[in-house]
């Protein structure tokens, strides 16, 4: 494959992005949608595309209502810039995906489109959802050339389909998505983690779910596992954080973690579990398993020498480990947990399924939605589960 | 009265008992109406199964002969939602009302569609407990709670059902069973499905996630002289990032009518009230309370009561949740709005509605979810008086216009159903109602699924156009060639 023969577009307005995908349709050319270019290595390895429509010309944050705590991005706002806006309102979109490494002047940021279609987020999570639970509207552009909203600018509506949902996390494969209607929170000053450690999975998944069940509004709950020691991270903000930490402390104490403290500062161990959500040399794994279901998940991780890290009270892992050991991590999981391959080298990719959604009734109808949105199959093909 | 074929109703027997296949006018009756008691329809049968094989096998019959049906929970919605089409089946989920598993290690319950939204929260009680409250969360049915994507009061901290469902076991129309899984991966269909209103197939198990149980709940009500004071009053406690588990605003004549209902003691000088809850870590309520008092005095307040017992409590929310049924106190009739705008131009659009409900000599009582915008103008009517009820209605109609001139929406929780399907083309474009179309016709092709509601017209899907690569990836070849 010859990178340099794909023609590229980048499109300033929205009647220009569809008008490119409507004449991409007509002349049977496959599109691949690009933001920041920061993800595009996750999903099915497939052929290239005819045309890679790039979102950096809709770079407009269209409003910031701070009064209502909504915002309307353009699909390639930097998520980073968006943050710094509403941050001068103390404010905050409550997503938090890794952006480091990216955040350099050669190398774009991820833009709020990609992270939306690729339903990216970070320990946040735990308390404020992933992205189809930020977007409250969205605007895309179709395979034709049509043009659609769903959803609205306020932050409950229960008018029309909720697309938006449908769009997060879709990859490109139905259509563009051209810009998102967000929810926004409060900013809070005060952040401070309470951490402690274990050497047993067995206790450390007791206290993530001792912790879980605590009343004490934690902004993040996370458990980090490498070479046969793990950790407990949980996160307090607003006005009280030091005194909720304080008693998030206690309670990992008695409940024998190691190594008990309290981060005043915590930028820096969250910024680490975030970026143990992405690698650049080895492959990554994302796990969905029931709570429950994590001192297997761990069990998996060593097995395979890996590095996890992961949302404690949603089962949801991030596992690295060399390509080579994939196979087997995926083979120790626990039954009926989702195993997605993230990152990986292009060797590994052309022979694995990313994916691992079995054929069955979900998936038909998935394939249905693709016909009725994206007929002709112009969007990201092949990128998606099933082949889609 | 239109009749199934003798045929059909035989087999509807087989499959649910012959006791749980109504045909009879009088037992039909019932399940006329839901909510929303100005629209009937007979359906040909209701049916009652008591199991979700029973549920598929009657939605897989009715497939087989054309016939469109509608799933109903408790019939509670208020936008005729569950209302029946004469020539279809009614599927009534009320004896699906096992609680399936309790799960609190993985913070979650597994329901059956019938099972009351009260009930789940009862379930997880007391360390956990199912944010969406609806005000009829008594009797409502958690299958009803996801097709409309209910809300509550407790919104604007919580989010709404959609935010808690992880996985459903879903009927299509066909009668094919399909499970979702919120953390599957692949589409959403998940959260395309929760709000969908029925049209897309029927839930018939239902995983939620609960969370703990907040250990401290402060409720504060506070009095003002209008509504514009009492907004002002909820944007600096939003601008001071304070997050409110509830805020709920009333205006003066809600405060008359339901305070005469439940003799609670809200000042009937007020032009309007606020009840202000705090929920959450303890020392997080204790700050809160203090910083909302001060918030709540700065704006004008005439009054700020704190509840110092869970009675005092109970009886502020007893007398928020009486508003609505103590109208008939005070008019013969009423007209339920349910309307969104952002909160900020909250002052502006009660002013028109104050404008709109002069110049139609009606009146018109407002309660809020004030922290998300989601107004219930109540429009007082007497059916007797010639023309009156007519008129009602269309101001009712203006009142959602206005709340979509101002950047909101026809709908924050009672769903578009009957109702408001001719207000949708006021809120989308004929491009968006045609993509909204396409999710339906990839579920329900034939269009049996609860028709005639949501889209402001009929419409039919067809085949799918144009060619479907749906493997492109046998294009390997061609793209060697670069």
């Amino acid at each position: 494959m010859d990178a340099t023969t794909v023609s590229r577009v980048a499109p300033e307005s929205f009647e220009d992005a569809a008008a490119a995908l409507a004449a991409a349709t007509a002349e049977r050319r496959t599109v691949r949608i690009v933001g920041a270019g920061t993800k595009l290595g996750w999903g099915r390895h497939g052929p290239a595309p005819d045309l890679e429509l790039h979102t950096t010309g809709l770079d407009q944050i269209l409003e910031h209502n701070a009064g209502d705590l909504t915002a309307s991005l353009q699909a390639g706002v930097p998520l980073a810039r968006a943050q710094r806006t509403f941050a001068a309102a103390g404010q905050m979109l409550a997503l938090d995906p890794p952006l480091g490494g990216w955040g350099s002047d050669s190398a774009p940021p991820p833009t709020i489109g990609g992270v939306v279609a690729t339903g990216d987020c970070g320990p946040l999570r735990h308390r404020y959802g992933t992205p189809r639970d930020l977007v409250v509207g969205v605007t895309i552009a179709l395979s034709d050339g049509t043009i659609a909203r769903a959803g609205g600018k306020v932050i409950k509506n229960v008018a029309g389909y909720d697309l938006a949902k449908l769009f997060s996390g879709s990859f490109g494969t139905l259509g563009l998505i051209l810009a998102v209607n967000v929810r926004l929170h409060p900013l809070h000053v005060t952040s401070v983690t309470a951490l402690g450690a274990a050497a047993d999975p067995g206790r450390l998944v007791a206290a993530a779910s001792a912790l879980t069940a605590a009343p004490l509004e934690f902004e993040a709950l996370d458990v980090a596992w490498h070479a046969g020691r793990g950790g407990l991270l949980a996160r307090c903000a607003g006005p009280q954080a030091p005194r909720r930490a304080r008693r998030a402390a206690r309670l990992m104490e008695e409940l024998g973690l190691a190594r008990v403290g309290i981060a005043d500062r915590d930028g820096q161990v969250w910024e680490r579990q975030r970026a143990g959500q992405r690698s650049a040399d080895k492959a990554l794994v994302r796990i969905a398993a029931a709570p429950s279901a994590l001192v297997a998940v761990i069990a998996a991780t060593e097995a395979a020498d890996g590095t996890l890290v992961g949302r404690a009270a949603l089962g949801q892992s991030f596992v690295e480990v060399e390509p080579a050991a994939v196979p087997q991590l995926r083979e120790r999981l626990p039954a009926g947990c989702a195993a997605v391959l993230a990152d990986a080298p292009p060797s590994l990719r052309a022979q694995a399924d990313p994916w691992g959604l079995p054929d069955g009734p979900a998936l038909e109808l998935m394939r249905r939605v693709k016909a009725r949105f994206d007929p002709a199959g112009t969007c990201n093909p092949g990128l998606f589960v099933g082949g889609i | 009265m239109p009749s199934g074929s003798p045929a059909l109703i035989s087999r509807l027997q087989e499959i649910c008992g012959r006791e749980f296949v109504l045909t009879h006018q009088h037992e039909l009756a019932t399940y006329r109406s839901d909510g929303l008691l100005h629209y009937r329809q007979v359906p040909i049968a209701a049916v009652l199964p008591g199991t979700a094989e029973q549920v598929r096998q009657t939605v897989r019959t009715c497939y087989e002969d054309g016939i469109p049906w509608v799933a109903r929970g408790s019939g509670t919605g208020l936008s005729g939602g569950a209302l029946p089409v004469p020539e279809g089946v009614l599927i009534v989920l009320s004896r699906l009302r096992r609680i399936l598993s309790v799960e609190l290690d993985d913070s979650r319950v597994v329901v059956e569609p019938g099972v009351t939204n009260v009930a789940v929260s009862r379930a997880v009680a007391p360390t956990h407990f199912y944010p969406p409250d609806p005000s009829s969360q008594i009797v409502c049915s958690i299958g009803g709670n996801i097709a409309e994507n209910s809300g509550g009061a407790h919104c604007f901290k919580y989010g709404f059902t959609t935010n808690y469902v992880v996985g459903l076991e879903v009927v299509l129309s066909d009668g094919t069973m399909v499970t979702l899984d919120r953390d599957a991966p692949g589409y959403d269909l998940l959260g395309a499905f929760v709000g969908s209103e029925g049209t897309l197939g029927v839930a018939t198990k239902i995983t939620l996630r609960v969370i703990p149980a907040p250990e401290s709940v402060r409720t504060l009500l506070a009095f003002f002289a209008n509504t514009g004071a009492a907004g002002d009053a909820v944007t600096d406690i939003v601008d001071a990032g304070i997050v409110p588990g509830a805020i709920e605003m009333m205006d003066r004549l809600s405060i008359q009518a339901a305070e005469q209902a439940t003799g609670a003691g809200y000042r009937l000088d007020a032009g309007a009230a606020l009840i202000v809850e705090l929920d959450g870590p303890r020392e997080e309520c204790l700050v809160g309370l203090e910083r909302l008092t001060q918030l709540c005095s700065s704006a004008g307040a005439l009054d700020v009561r704190i509840a110092q017992s869970d009675a005092e409590r109970d009886l502020i929310w007893r007398t928020r949740k009486a508003a609505f049924a103590s109208m008939g106190r005070i008019a013969p009739a009423y007209y339920v709005q349910d309307g969104v705008i952002p909160r900020t131009r909250l002052s502006e659009v009660l002013r028109q509605i104050d404008a709109l409900a002069a110049d139609y000599r009606l009146r018109v009582a407002n309660v809020f979810h004030a922290g998300d915008g989601n107004l219930h103008p109540l429009v007082c009517y007497d059916s007797a008086a010639d023309g009156e009820a007519a008129r009602a209605e269309e101001l009712a109609g203006l009142i959602i216009k206005a709340c979509v001139d101002a950047g909101g929406s026809i709908t924050g929780e009672h769903g578009v159903g009957v109702d408001k399907k001719a207000y949708m083309p006021s809120m989308f474009g004929e491009a968006d109602l045609d993509a909204f179309q396409r999710l339906r016709c990839a579920f329900d092709p034939h269009g049996l699924a609860n028709p005639g509601k949501v889209m402001p017209t009929p419409r039919l899907c067809g085949e799918v156009p144009g060619p479907y690569r749906q493997h492109p990836l046998e294009r390997d070849g061609v793209a060697e060639r670069f």
